[in-house]
């Protein structure tokens, strides 16, 4: 039974990776609705208060991370359970450098997702020899150790040890008539916008295309002369560069960097969101971050004793009734009439 | 079925400029209070790492339906509002907007852990919001000059730290002393507070030094070292794990010292029974909450209460566990400022009650008081020293020291 579950989605994965979903396809509806997304997102700035913009900012950030994730395991299909560690890595960056260094938020966020690639990528070599489910567990170890190692006495004196650092939130330039919370959701807005569009361009590309057929096949991509060692090597460094821009942008909104906020929970949660959202599509970055950020809350809302109890039966029901995820089962429904079309 | 979506968008963002408009007027007033309730928040780890503390924001709100069920506070019945952060710090600053920004609260009270209301102290102040009776014995919360709306309860560890050299000088005025450290904050703060209470040239002197790291897996080689250094003294400022590998260690070793071991490793069920409570027998610490690990086997009056309150109003509760314990003096405490306040239940006013208290709470040890002053956040300055009999603590003297 359970293998049969297993093969299903293998097959249904498969033909549909040559198709390329979970980009908008590139017919006149995809612009305006985008058009529209992007109108919505705009005009929340103005109707919701400034706790609500904070969430917002918060499900962005987290969106940030899920594409990242998404890229690794949807498009190049490596497990990683430790991108917790690279979203710490990226919100300490941002804190050091704003807290030390003064370096202004909008430059800091992005050198942290620098440093994110960095180290992504050289712990991707060595640890991306390790394929599936090893790879899992190495990258597990990573979530692990991270809460201990910011709490590394050699380290303190940048990280602020046990206590952690403090963070200034930016306030709107130029003078412009907004609140912090509005202006810091407007620029994670562009941010998720450039994020996406990397991606995007990024698998519409030869390198996109390469990593799809390393996921299907990796003896036949070989054979066609791909480099799947570079290909994931890359693909594992971006997807830690935009886990650590995520980082950043929390850190940013929250204010504040302490161990026990990056926690194996943190990487497990990221792991959920996008499975939840839909692995290999970057539009379900959204939705499971939606998840991420809105679903404990609801959880604990409805049971103060076990809240998350609640959590892992929502869990269970979306993984049973969505198997590709959120995004996945949205585009069904929605490509059900297009496909009586021909 | 897009249609009705349509509408109800439509008819949110209708609503919207209503719902905020509304509460910018509440918040010209009183916020959090209308004529019949008061809503105070409370952030808590029901899960998480530090979920054993979670009953903390049950007994006080177990405490709060007490209250209300007996006719609430000058009318007004108290709404409390408990939300989960898992123990997670930047969770802790979403839960407090949430309370401040959505749900409007008076104040926080009793929100619990050190680097949680760390992440919040700032917010807090700049909203000039409470943060009431927080759950930490970090200095950096009795800071009045900088944070004025941010005060904690608990006695800090420098004051627990200044209380045991204080004991030691009593005792035993020669005493070398040796000490075991977490290298953090947590563990600063304790030494800074035993070298204050030891006085300028003390008779009695640390002789030995020995930090860990949290991440260390094993102590051993500290204790040995500890030990090797002569002292008779072994105060021990290490978190529930590390106390009892301390313990257990030094007696293995036949280190005869006599053992200091701070409040928050001092539990008999955590930490003396892993480390053996043959070895622990005759160790020294001290606590402001009364033991309540056999609470029902007592006579005091108070207790009596204690237990009827869980009985009635917490049923589920482990009556042995002193979380709930804290959490039900917490109550009483909130209660205390709200009836002070009268109706001026602005926060400003709520400060002022909170920094001119003076009052005793049943459950804490006779003699232990609290007391605060606009220039004081250090609510509690007195422990009762107690000493492990090998199978539950006994007060050592009648009366708690100050530090």
């Amino acid at each position: 039974m359970q293998m049969d579950k297993q093969s299903q989605l293998v097959d249904t994965d498969a033909p549909a990776s040559g198709t390329f979903r979970g980009l908008p396809r590139r017919d006149g509806r995809a612009i305006w609705v985008r058009a529209i997304v992007i109108a919505l997102a705009l005009a929340l700035t103005a109707v919701l208060s400034d706790f609500r913009l904070f969430q917002a900012t918060m499900v962005l950030a987290y969106a940030i991370a899920l594409i990242g994730l998404n890229i690794l395991t949807g498009f190049s299909g490596q497990i990683s359970l430790g991108h917790g560690a690279f979203f710490a890595l990226g919100a300490y960056a941002t804190a050091i450098l704003m807290g030390h260094f003064e370096m202004p938020y909008w430059i800091a966020i992005p050198v942290g997702g620098i440093v994110g690639f960095a180290a992504g990528y050289a712990f991707g070599r060595p640890a991306l020899r390790l394929s599936g489910i090893y790879l899992g567990l190495a990258t597990f170890a990573l979530a692990v150790a991270t809460p201990q190692l910011l709490k590394f006495h050699g380290v303190e004196e940048w990280t602020g040890g046990v206590q952690g650092i403090f963070l200034t939130k930016p306030s709107a330039p130029l003078g412009l008539p907004l609140s912090d919370d509005q202006w810091l959701y407007l620029y994670a807005l562009v941010l998720v916008g450039i994020i996406y569009w990397i991606a995007h361009s990024l698998l519409e590309s030869g390198t996109g295309r390469a990593l799809r057929s390393i996921r299907d096949n990796a003896l036949a991509a070989e054979a066609i002369g791909i480099d799947s060692r570079h290909h994931k090597f890359m693909a594992f460094g971006i997807s830690a560069a935009f886990a650590a821009v995520a980082g950043g942008l929390a850190a940013t909104a929250v204010q504040f960097v302490s161990p026990d906020a990056y926690d194996l929970f943190l990487s497990v949660s990221l792991l959920v969101g996008a499975v939840v959202g839909g692995i290999s599509t970057l539009n379900g970055a959204v939705i499971g971050a939606l998840f991420i950020v809105y679903v404990p809350t609801l959880a604990d809302s409805i049971s103060k004793s076990a809240p998350w109890a609640v959590y892992g039966v929502v869990m269970i029901l979306l993984v049973y009734l969505m198997p590709e995820g959120i995004a996945g089962a949205i585009r069904k429904a929605s490509r059900a009439p297009v496909s009586g079309r021909h | 079925m897009t249609i009705s979506r349509r509408e109800m968008m439509a008819s949110l963002a209708a609503t919207m400029p209503l719902v905020t408009g509304k509460l910018a007027i509440a918040k010209d007033s009183s916020p959090g209070v209308t004529t019949t309730t008061i809503k105070v928040g409370h952030i808590g780890p029901y899960s998480g790492p530090a979920s054993a503390y979670g009953t903390m924001g049950r007994s006080l709100g177990a405490y709060f339906d007490k209250v209300n069920a007996e006719g609430g506070i000058g009318g007004r019945k108290i709404q409390f509002i408990s939300l989960d952060d898992g123990y997670n710090p930047s969770k802790t600053v979403e839960q407090a907007r949430k309370l401040v920004e959505q749900e409007q609260v008076l104040f926080l009270a009793g929100t619990l852990g050190t680097p949680q209301n760390a992440a919040i102290q700032k917010y807090m102040n700049a909203r000039k919001v409470p943060q009431l009776f927080l759950s930490s014995g970090a200095s950096r919360f009795s800071n009045y000059k900088d944070f004025p709306w941010t005060i904690g309860w608990q006695p800090s560890f420098e004051t627990e730290g200044r209380i045991y050299a204080r004991h030691i000088l009593e005792q035993m005025p020669n005493a070398k002393i040796a000490i075991l450290m977490q290298n953090d904050d947590f563990g600063r703060d304790y030494l800074r507070g035993i070298e204050d209470g030891l006085g300028e040239k003390p008779t009695a002197a640390i002789v030995a030094r020995q930090t860990y790291e949290v991440t260390d897996p094993t102590i051993d080689s500290q204790i040995v070292n500890l030990k090797g250094s002569g002292a008779n003294v072994f105060i021990i400022v290490a978190s529930p794990k590390f106390a009892a590998q301390a313990i257990k260690k030094g007696a293995e070793i036949g280190w005869s010292a006599q053992k200091y071991l701070v409040h928050v490793s001092n539990s008999t069920g955590a930490v003396l029974s892993a480390a053996g409570f043959e070895n622990a027998k005759g160790l020294i610490s001290a606590a402001y909450v009364r033991d309540v690990s056999h609470a029902k086997e007592s006579t005091e009056p108070e207790m009596q209460d204690y237990l009827a309150f869980l009985q009635k109003y917490y049923p589920d509760a482990d009556k042995s566990d002193y979380v709930n314990a804290m959490g039900y003096s917490m109550g009483m405490l909130v209660e205390k400022v709200l009836r002070q306040a009268g109706d001026d239940l602005s926060r400003q006013n709520i400060m002022k009650q909170v920094t001119n208290l003076s009052m005793r709470l049943p459950m804490l040890y006779p003699g232990v008081e609290v007391k605060t002053a606009p220039d004081d956040y250090v609510a509690i300055k007195k422990m009762q020293l107690i000493r492990f009999n090998g199978a539950t603590y006994d007060k050592i003297g009648d009366q708690p020291i100050a530090g």
